[in-house]
């Protein structure tokens, strides 16, 4: 799993660097949110301009994030999620249980 | 591609590494797929994800004993009619008893068949003798 990290106003920003989320790299990705947040990074904002298609175990990956963070008392938020990918947010209702934000400059705005 | 028949077939080792291939397979069918009348950049991304998830599916419920195991994938278009099988060797299992994902308590798994009956118009499971097939059709009108 391709994920450039980088630490923006004190949240690690996971930029996912692939096209597809699905069953073959969604467990990896899993285990390195939950390791981030392990190791103190309760703040995390995962990126998703470059995903244009993800599974059902993509979207359970980032649900074992969001329950984790929550559990820490943390903050999980996606952003620039393509339309077809935030579609299938849509259709399991998860956009009502993600904070989810149009870009990075909103999420940061939102802290303010 | 107009009203001609088409029938795809491929036969992939029980490897999550082959899904992109297969769901890029559904993907460019439904783009090129002149004859539907509905938005075809949406049904692309339906079969991708049908594909991928039956896909992954059958993986799960392969026969992990065997190194040599396959899953079979067909799509066929026939007239108005698109039908995608995939056949495991595994245990099976009971379609039926697949619940309907619970919204107000969302979990991480469950959300596969429920997409393909979601975005398909019919979905069967038989268990056979050599093989089970999951059985998924979309009318294409």
């Amino acid at each position: 799993m391709n994920v450039k990290r980088e630490k923006v106003n004190g949240s690690m920003v996971l930029f996912v660097q692939e096209e597809r989320i699905d069953a073959h790299n969604s467990a990896d990705f899993k285990e390195l949110m939950l390791q981030l947040l392990e190791q103190g990074e309760t703040d995390l904002v995962v990126q998703l301009q470059s995903v244009r298609f993800i599974d059902s175990s993509g979207l359970g990956a980032l649900l074992a994030g969001l329950k984790n963070a929550t559990a820490k008392s943390g903050k999980f938020t996606l952003t620039n999620i393509q339309p077809q990918v935030l579609s299938m947010f849509e259709l399991t209702r998860l956009n009502r249980v993600f904070e989810i934000y149009p870009n990075l400059q909103d999420v940061f705005a939102s802290d303010q | 591609m107009t009203g001609t028949d088409l029938q795809v077939e491929v036969i992939i080792p029980t490897q999550t590494r082959y899904l992109e291939l297969i769901g890029s397979i559904g993907e460019h069918i439904g783009k090129e797929l002149d004859s539907f009348q509905g938005d075809r950049d949406a049904l692309a991304y339906h079969l991708n994800l049908v594909l991928t998830e039956a896909t992954t599916n059958a993986i799960k419920h392969s026969n992990f004993n065997d190194p040599k195991d396959t899953v079979k994938i067909t799509i066929h278009i026939c007239e108005n009619e698109l039908i995608i099988r995939v056949y495991d060797h595994g245990q099976g299992f009971d379609l039926e008893s697949v619940p309907t994902p619970d919204f107000e308590h969302p979990k991480e798994g469950g959300m596969g068949i429920y997409f393909i009956r979601t975005l398909m118009d019919s979905v069967s499971y038989r268990k056979m003798k050599e093989a089970n097939v999951l059985e998924i059709r979309k009318f294409l009108t």
